[in-house]
């Protein structure tokens, strides 16, 4: 039977770079091996965390007879949609108290960047925004071009971000990409621990950023993925997102709770619409309905129960937040202590930026020479661009990671 | 002086009225959204039919639209298997770590198996890819992508009719759709001719979709020796085949007779691509479980086409729900539990056959002088009753009947109490 194939001339893709890179891990055989690759969250010991507040939870769940499998509705768990978005805006939020927010339960951060990518590129500016710029940070997370190029985005530009001789963020560089972008691009911001680079702007130059978006007419996209994981603080962490609701955009927020639940294989997120009024809302949601049919037609189940509950419960909304503070303290842990182990060797260079980043990525400044040298000479596995997991080290693997880079920064230039 | 001060109030007025209105037009201008031109979508059909029987106080109504199994008490039914597997599973106590981007090992293979029967040459020669997929929707449509991205051709064919979605699935990849005859309204069943006929037209190398089993939404499958004809004009005329199997082991109550066709069709030579879902035959609904696999032409292929299957997927939702597969995965790969499995799978199977022949002599008992035959040659979930708008219509508002316009009901609605009634107002409306 070896007909010509319909597929004869497809090509083989490249593999996505960060799963390669712990298939790499996995199968070095290296004793003090460590994996700074996937942005996962670690335990002390170097092993996955499942939250305890989502054990408790799961038990309550198989123990409920009055549950059951039946299809939730296309837009999802009305109460993981609603108690959600209040983790965005807040409480108290004016915008949800005035009947003009809505969500869509998706699949994960990236399902809910992609239903928003799908509904901008019908109905953001006229019905065809196949033209319409979508800036994403430079650097980026390395999904988010595919995610609106897939979409049907034909520009995807970059704003700039990251400035690699100073270690921190280029403000001048990002405002001016604002002032001079096209009137009506989208941009997709980071709310909080931007991904890869750990760096984020103050409050002073998100009011900036959000006064220069509201003159030239841009389109908000938020992709908030670690709420609580950055500071340890839902509130804190979700300051720019508010302070631009506050600011009166119309806008979406893409939200994940891979990381701050734990959750990450049962692909839990929202997109948070915030709209002018009720009825632009409305209609909003009646679209984004049409393009879920045709997507996935409804939202998995069992990720967003275990949500809803924990949020919709006082006593679990405290144990989550208590779960959430043990992460987010881990890392910090992490953080100052690499800089102080890397401060006493006396390894060349600043390394203030390792405590001034946040959230679960650090872009260290080592160059793709040096990571070379990281992996293949001390099985210390990062992404080629530096960046590393701050929560693949531990007490145990620290020093060995400090000297590692120590090695790096001083044999490789 | 009362003039001046009459003239300053005046003034002061005019002053703050021109004020209001400048802030209110500015208002305006800075209320007016983005979203203004974005008009309200079409409600959902069958949602609409659900609705409408949520908002009827008729104790005696009924719910004939719901594409999903209800026991013999009308109440949804979560399987034994499931349950007896879900608990397997918290015991293991498994962390929550992301999947591969094709899904879960175990589920795949398993899903494949299934499908493909143990033995099959497909499997042994690694010649497939097999990723899990977001039920069968997902399924689809990563189906639909990979078409759209990796094939010439644009036409998709699809059976008249066929499930509602699967248009804007494959219209929405950037597919055109097409359509070859299939369901013949006089006989309320199989127009094989007719297919035939529009299939021996259909250009070289088209898509052509075919359902498994239980076909969706007329339950009118092909007997074997049809299928059999079907394969060799698909075949004659190079047609890409698309097997959507929805109902493995929901039709006929046994998994190896449901996936007779996408058997045979392998068999032939045909390199299918299959959607399967376990939505239905699992009861898995909102957990989402499904496989989307292509069958190649050996594994250098498979290999390729999963590189890029890959490519797809990630930017849609990067890697898929660990829940459901896990579970379809435990019941498939555990002797007693899938043992159990297809012990329920037949029960629910048989519910629904014999519902279909209660209705049947529940019609001939009210004295109906119509040919009902097709209710019980009919197969899976759904009938095409025959009934017409109108009857329909009558049989929503004057028995509380609730059941889509083209006249499907959904069996699983039907239990030993309400045949009866069903009966009656069928009867009552088509006499």
């Amino acid at each position: 039977i070896a007909t010509m194939s319909v597929f004869c001339e497809v090509p083989q893709a490249a593999p996505v770079a960060v799963f390669k890179l712990s298939q790499d891990f996995n199968n070095d055989q290296f004793p003090k091996k460590v994996n700074l690759g996937v942005g996962a969250y670690r335990t002390d010991e170097c092993q996955p965390w499942v939250l305890p507040v989502v054990k408790k939870v799961e038990k309550i769940i198989v123990h409920d007879d009055r549950l059951n499998h039946e299809y939730l509705p296309i837009l999802g768990l009305p109460e993981f949609r609603s108690s959600a978005s209040k983790i965005a805006l807040g409480d108290d939020s004016p915008a949800i108290q005035e009947n003009r927010v809505g969500a869509v339960q998706c699949l994960g951060g990236t399902g809910a960047l992609k239903m928003g990518a799908e509904f901008l590129r019908r109905f953001y500016n006229g019905n065809n925004n196949t033209k319409t710029p979508v800036y994403v940070s430079a650097p980026t997370w390395e999904n988010h071009n595919a995610v609106f190029a897939n979409a049907g985005f034909e520009d995807i530009r970059s704003y700039k971000y990251w400035d690699a001789e100073k270690r921190g963020l280029d403000f001048a560089g990002f405002l001016g990409d604002l002032e001079s972008c096209p009137e009506h691009s989208i941009f997709v911001l980071h709310a909080c621990a931007h991904n890869p680079t750990g760096t984020d702007p103050t409050h002073e130059q998100w009011k900036q950023i959000a006064e220069t978006m509201m003159k030239r007419n841009l389109f908000v996209f938020f992709d908030s993925a670690y709420q609580g994981f950055a500071s340890g603080s839902l509130d804190k962490d979700a300051w720019a997102v508010r302070y631009f609701v506050s600011m009166d955009f119309e806008m979406l927020c893409a939200q994940s709770f891979s990381k701050n639940f734990g959750l990450y294989n049962e692909r839990v997120g929202n997109l948070t619409v915030v709209a002018r009024d009720a009825d632009n809302l409305k209609r909003i949601l009646s679209q984004m309905e049409m393009i879920v049919r045709t997507t996935w037609s409804n939202p998995p189940s069992q990720g967003a129960r275990i949500v809803a509950i924990t949020l919709n419960s006082p006593e679990l909304f405290t144990d989550w937040k208590d779960n959430v503070k043990t992460m987010a303290d881990r890392v910090l842990l992490m953080r100052a202590q690499l800089k102080a182990k890397l401060q006493a060797l006396g390894t060349p260079g600043t390394w203030d930026h390792i405590t001034e980043q946040i959230g679960m990525f650090s872009f260290t400044g080592l160059n793709p020479k040096q990571v070379e040298y990281m992996v293949k000479e001390r099985h210390v596995y990062l992404m080629t661009s530096g960046r590393i997991n701050m929560c693949g080290l531990t007490t145990k693997n620290i020093d060995y990671v400090a000297e590692s880079i120590h090695e790096a920064v001083t044999k490789v230039q | 002086d009362f003039i001046n001060r009459s003239q300053d109030e005046l003034l002061t007025l005019f002053s703050v009225f021109h004020v209001i209105h400048i802030t209110i037009h500015l208002t305006w201008c800075f209320c007016s959204s983005w979203w203004g031109g974005v008009q309200m979508g079409p409600p959902d059909p069958i949602l609409g039919v659900s609705e409408a029987y949520k908002r009827d106080t008729n104790p005696k109504k009924m719910n004939l639209g719901v594409g999903a199994y209800r026991d013999d008490q009308g109440k949804p039914f979560v399987l034994s298997c499931v349950r007896k597997a879900e608990a397997v599973i918290t015991a293991k106590q498994m962390d929550k770590e992301y999947l591969a981007i094709g899904g879960l090992g175990e589920f795949t293979k398993s899903c494949a198996q299934l499908a493909l029967g143990n033995d099959n040459e497909v499997l042994k020669s690694g010649r497939n890819i097999t990723v899990q997929t977001i039920s069968g929707t997902g399924s689809l449509r990563i189906g639909a992508n990979f078409l759209s991205r990796f094939h010439g051709p644009r036409d998709v064919y699809l059976p008249k009719p066929s499930w509602g979605n699967h248009t804007p699935i494959f219209r929405d990849a950037g597919m055109q759709l097409k359509a070859y005859r299939y369901y013949d309204p006089s006989t309320c069943g199989f127009d094989f001719k007719g297919a035939l006929d529009d299939i021996s037209k259909i250009p070289e190398q088209s898509v052509i979709m075919l359902h498994a089993c239980a076909h969706n939404p007329t339950g009118v499958d092909p007997r074997p020796e049809q299928w059999k004809e079907i394969s060799d004009i698909v075949k004659k005329r190079n047609l890409l085949v698309f097997f959507d199997m929805a109902y493995q082991g929901f039709a006929s109550g046994d998994i190896d007779r449901d996936a007779w066709a996408v058997r045979y069709f392998i068999e032939q030579g045909h390199n299918i691509l299959l959607s399967q879902s376990f939505a239905k035959n699992m009861g898995l609904y909102g957990e989402r479980v499904g496989g989307f696999t292509v069958v190649c032409n050996d594994a250098e292929e498979a290999k390729r086409v999963e590189s890029q299957l890959k490519i797809l997927i990630r930017p849609i939702y990067s890697n898929p729900p660990m829940n459901g597969a896990r579970i379809a995965a435990t019941i498939l790969n555990t002797p007693d539990l899938r043992s159990l499995w297809l012990e329920e799978v037949h029960g629910m199977a048989n519910r629904i056959i014999k519902m279909r022949e209660e209705l049947v002599a529940g019609l001939k008992k009210e004295g109906s002088t119509h040919n009902w035959q097709h209710v019980t040659d009919q197969i899976g979930m759904f009938c095409f009753t025959g009934l017409k708008p109108e009857q329909v219509e009558r049989l929503t508002k004057e028995f509380s009947v609730y059941m889509t316009k083209d006249g499907r009901i959904s069996m699983a609605g039907v239990t030993s109490g309400n045949v009866g009634y069903l009966a009656n107002g069928i009867h009552a409306v088509t006499k």
